[in-house]
């Protein structure tokens, strides 16, 4: 093994070794306040980190085949040390009730570091190992906390994350029962020689298979946690799971399904093709129905993840039809929603810090108390609903083409189901943003978010406005580390 | 030029946003200034406009995405035909108008200009797009405004209706994104003037479904029968200005989708619908009319005619003749100016009275003569009358209809009798009659701003009533390699 191996997954060190020294810190001193800086130094060393590898274009393999880089996971890496950085510069307000923050920081580092290895990973025991890590953390993640809520989250969280990697892991083991072999690369060849005696059993591992990343995706029906756990989190955590885990889970996804499960003309891809086809139907309708009854904003915006869950999973439908437009397509919609996603959380977190609750009615009239901050959400909810001039509309209008573009019947329809659950989203998106332009505040007092928060928001603000008119960047981006799966 | 126009409304909307919260009544003077420019514009854009030269003229574009071997390229083009230089000039004229009909808003006036800024840009860019998906995108930008102009500064059941309008708009635009993507696989490119060069022959649904799916937006936006009931509501909820462009230039997008893209680029497929299309139109007409004639509500009653009025386009649409595609694009522009001004009429005076109720009004001509006699030739116009605009393009329609479809066509025309019969009943109930002394008060005319917008529409009302030529010139410019295409399949 030579050293090399260690610069391939050089951001995922940096990042644990920041971890490492943020837990040392937060023992040595016992001061809150260093710890928070210490993270932003790491997340700033890991991005530049992979920044080199990006300008380098590194790409290769190591610890036998086990793990690669290409530009694939170092998009992914860039995304979601993005992600992670805007929760730990705002996420600081939506933190009053975890009184452990060496421990919250420490862990969100190792949670990324971990979710950029999965990216990485390239073989069924590497893929489980790093997605188990990601998960152990992101349990103890949603517990943090003084109350019951957070405790009943982080248990109901456990529990179905639990069955999810049972389910995951019985698929791993009939893939490696018809490849004999670990290797995702392997997988590809054995799957593509596929006979009718093995089709079955093909069959079964890839809905066991989606089943268990569905969890992460957070699509139905693998999404019952998604609410509670939303709710009972930490906000700073509930943004961390909504916008960094499902890009985790979606980003595994296209590996496996991609690489693994053969995208294109074999037999098998048609079948899960359609699988992935029926989940993004069910879960944008189902989410969008429950979405449209609820009141509390943080519920609203989980299951809003689920049925956004169910669009971005239109692009891995048209996976199957071998072209990198679906991935290429998944992975733009994935930077445009962090950007969004970030951006209407954010917001969440610096209302409910000053109002003290999460209830839509305590939005009302928000331009007049805190226009800036209002602004930026009704621009996300804008996004979030795939409207003009926002990186949202280009993102729905990507994938949707993508799908099209796969040029099957059955896409097509797929599509019609997608742009009438636009509709059906406009209707509390909208009424979401009328609250806040329009009507009369309960309290009219006027207020401020803090300096970081506003920094974070205007960058989320200036993301969703910039890609949502000079998208070719990020398109671009997106399509050379699609490229890259295949 | 265009690309000019359509920015102009932006920046007036940056400058009202920059504007201190102390001067903020200065709001609907930014945008009088922004909008007297952009109205000056489009006036130079029509004057401007070559009639003898063929295809599009003052075209701007660059690619904006760039990804054509991913099937997702698209342009931002503009440019405008005998088809959309009316619209322009229509936009332009009813924009101005708007904000002179809105000098009277104080609520929030610096957001209430802004977002009518906003939704000049919108409707400005449908008209001029010539890309789909940019066309689409433009189409979508109008929702935002539009739901919050109504859901704030108007009256009664003012949520319900903009949400509705919503929920139509986009459940329609969301089957045209559907059409276009899939046109857009078809033909490798977005491109509305290649796409019309060559239609697609072979797509992955039937064309006739995707002429369908292509055409159900527009179809909501005219609108017609039975997808109409969006548009009473928001009417009548909507404030006057609201109004205004929505009946003046909003729905003019479902007419001006259906000439630009439905009709050139699935030629056949519109030929096949023609029958059922026509049958739309005249049930249109007809029932929307008989729809007018029970309303009580003196806005409502406009709103149900432009149901009825806009039937006309349709019926000129599915006729595919070059005299009635001609009269439906003439009947747009006319609907536009004269259905504008019918609601700065019945703003006016719900502005004085505070109601709408047909019957609570009478003998309104002893207050204010100056406002009945505005009304009753806007009226007059709106039934047809010949030497005011309304007669050049209802005529023209028929003339051209009636060849192809002499049924649909002779119960449309009975549309207009029954135009003549609730405009006039109309009128007489409210402005005819004794003096009424609850109305003993009200004043005429009192504003310039009112006096400014009402001449200026009327003078256009009688301009092309007169002298129909400076519409129709250019618009025959813009209907002939329409008619042409169309004859094909006929033939």
């Amino acid at each position: 093994m030579n050293l090399e191996a260690f610069h391939f997954i050089g951001p995922a060190i940096v990042l644990l070794a920041g971890a490492v020294l943020v837990l040392l810190a937060d023992l040595a001193t016992g001061r809150r306040a260093c710890v928070r800086p210490l993270a932003m130094l790491t997340l700033a060393a890991a991005a530049l980190y992979a920044a080199t590898q990006a300008a380098a274009d590194t790409g290769g393999q190591a610890f036998g085949g086990a793990i690669g880089v290409d530009r694939f996971t170092i998009y992914v890496a860039l995304l979601l040390i993005v992600i992670t950085a805007a929760v730990v510069v705002a996420g600081e307000p939506g933190l009053t009730r975890v009184a452990q923050r060496g421990e919250f920081y420490a862990l969100l580092l190792a949670s990324t570091a971990s979710m950029m290895l999965l990216a990485q990973a390239r073989d069924l025991v590497a893929i489980f190992v790093a997605l188990e890590t990601t998960s152990a953390v992101q349990y103890i993640l949603v517990g943090l906390g003084r109350d019951a809520r957070a405790s009943e989250a982080g248990l109901k969280y456990l529990l179905t994350g639990a069955i999810a990697a049972a389910v995951l892991l019985y698929g791993f083991v009939l893939l490696f029962g018809i490849a004999g072999s670990t290797s995702l690369a392997d997988i590809s060849r054995a799957v593509a020689e596929t006979g009718d005696e093995t089709r079955l059993a093909v069959v079964v591992a890839f809905v066991l298979i989606a089943a268990g990343v569905g969890f992460k995706m957070a699509i139905v029906p693998f999404h019952a946690w998604v609410p509670d756990v939303y709710q009972g989190a930490a906000t700073p955590v509930t943004v961390f799971l909504s916008a960094a885990s499902k890009a985790a889970g979606f980003a595994i996804a296209l590996r496996l399904f991609y690489t693994g499960l053969g995208g294109g003309d074999t037999p098998v891809s048609a079948d899960w093709a359609k699988l992935f086809g029926v989940l993004a139907a069910v879960s944008m309708t189902l989410g969008n129905l429950a979405a449209i009854q609820q009141t509390d904003v943080k519920r609203l915006l989980g299951y809003s993840s689920i049925a956004q869950a169910g669009n971005i999973a239109v692009g891995l439908a048209a996976v199957a039809t071998g072209s990198t437009l679906g991935p290429a397509a998944v992975l733009f919609f994935l930077g445009t929603y962090a950007a969004t996603n970030l951006g209407a959380f954010i917001a969440v977190i610096a209302v409910g810090a000053r109002v003290g609750s999460d209830e839509l009615r305590d939005y009302a009239g928000l331009l007049r108390r805190s226009p800036g901050l209002a602004i930026v959400l009704v621009l996300c909810l804008l996004s979030l609903t795939g409207l003009p001039p926002t990186a949202g509309f280009l993102a729905k209008l990507y994938v949707f083409n993508s799908a099209v573009q796969g040029g099957e019947q059955w896409l097509v329809w797929l599509v019609v189901v997608a742009v009438f659950n636009t509709a059906l989203s406009a209707y509390y998106y909208l009424r979401w943003a009328r609250t806040i332009l329009l009507d009369e505040p309960l309290d009219p007092a006027p207020f401020q978010p803090p300096a970081a928060t506003n920094a974070v928001l205007t960058a989320a603000a200036l993301g969703v406005l910039f890609f949502g008119i000079v998208p070719t960047p990020l398109i671009d981006a997106a399509r050379s580390a699609a490229a890259a799966l295949a | 030029m265009l690309t000019t126009f359509l920015l102009l409304p932006l920046a007036g909307v940056l400058m009202i946003a920059f504007l201190p919260r102390t001067r903020e009544h200065e709001a609907k003077w930014i945008a009088l200034f922004v909008s007297a420019l952009a109205c000056a514009l489009s006036l130079a854009i029509f004057v401007r406009f070559d009639r003898d030269a063929a295809g599009y003229q003052f075209v701007d574009r660059f690619e904006w995405i760039r990804a054509a071997d991913a099937g997702f390229s698209v342009q931002y083009i503009v440019g405008v035909d005998g088809l959309s230089a009316p619209l322009v000039l229509l936009l332009g004229v009813l924009s101005l108008a708007a904000v002179l009909v809105s000098f009277n808003v104080t609520f929030r006036a610096r957001e209430y200009f802004a977002w009518l800024l906003v939704l000049e840009t919108a409707v400005a860019g449908v008209f001029t797009s010539l890309d789909l998906i940019q066309f689409f995108l433009f189409w979508e930008l109008e929702l935002l405004p539009m739901y919050l102009l109504i859901s704030v500064w108007g009256s009664g059941r003012r949520e319900y209706s903009a949400m509705k309008f919503l929920l139509y708009t986009i459940s329609g635009s969301a089957l045209m994104l559907v059409g276009f993507l899939v046109l857009g696989l078809a033909a490798g490119t977005f491109d509305i003037e290649q796409l019309t060069a060559q239609p697609p022959s072979d797509t992955l649904l039937p064309l006739q479904a995707v002429f369908w799916f292509v055409i159900a937006a527009f179809l909501v936006k005219l609108p017609i029968v039975p997808l109409h009931t969006w548009l009473p509501d928001a009417h009548t909820d909507a404030p006057t200005a609201v109004s205004v462009m929505l009946a003046g230039v909003l729905l003019k997008m479902g007419g001006y989708g259906i000439l630009r893209i439905a009709l050139p680029v699935l030629p056949e497929q519109a030929h096949d619908a023609r029958v059922l299309l026509a049958a739309l139109a005249a049930i249109s007409v007809f029932y929307g009319a008989v729809l007018t004639l029970r309303q009580r509500d003196l806005k409502r009653l406009i709103a149900y005619s432009s149901v009825s009025h806009m039937g006309y386009v349709l019926l000129g649409v599915a006729a595919m003749g070059s005299v009635a595609l001609s009269g439906a694009a003439l009947q747009m522009v006319t609907h536009g100016l004269i259905t504008g001004l019918l609601f700065i009429m019945v703003g006016l005076i719900y502005d004085r009275a505070h109601t709408r109720e047909i019957a609570e009004l009478s003998g309104l001509m002893h207050q204010m003569p100056l406002i009945g006699a505005a009304t009753v030739v806007a009226g007059l116009a709106a039934l047809g009358l010949p030497g005011l605009a309304g007669f050049v393009a209802e005529i023209t329609v028929f003339l051209g209809a009636l060849e192809a479809h002499p049924a649909a066509t002779i119960l449309a025309v009975f549309g207009v009798v029954l135009a003549a019969g609730y405009v006039l009943w109309a009128v007489q109930r409210v402005f005819m009659g004794a003096r009424n002394e609850r109305w003993s008060a009200l004043p005429d005319f009192d504003a310039w701003w009112e006096r400014a917008a009402v001449a200026g529409m009327l003078v256009l009302v009688l301009v092309v009533g007169v002298y129909p030529r400076v519409l129709s010139d250019v618009v025959a410019q813009g209907v002939a390699p329409l008619a042409a295409m169309l004859a094909g399949p006929a033939a």
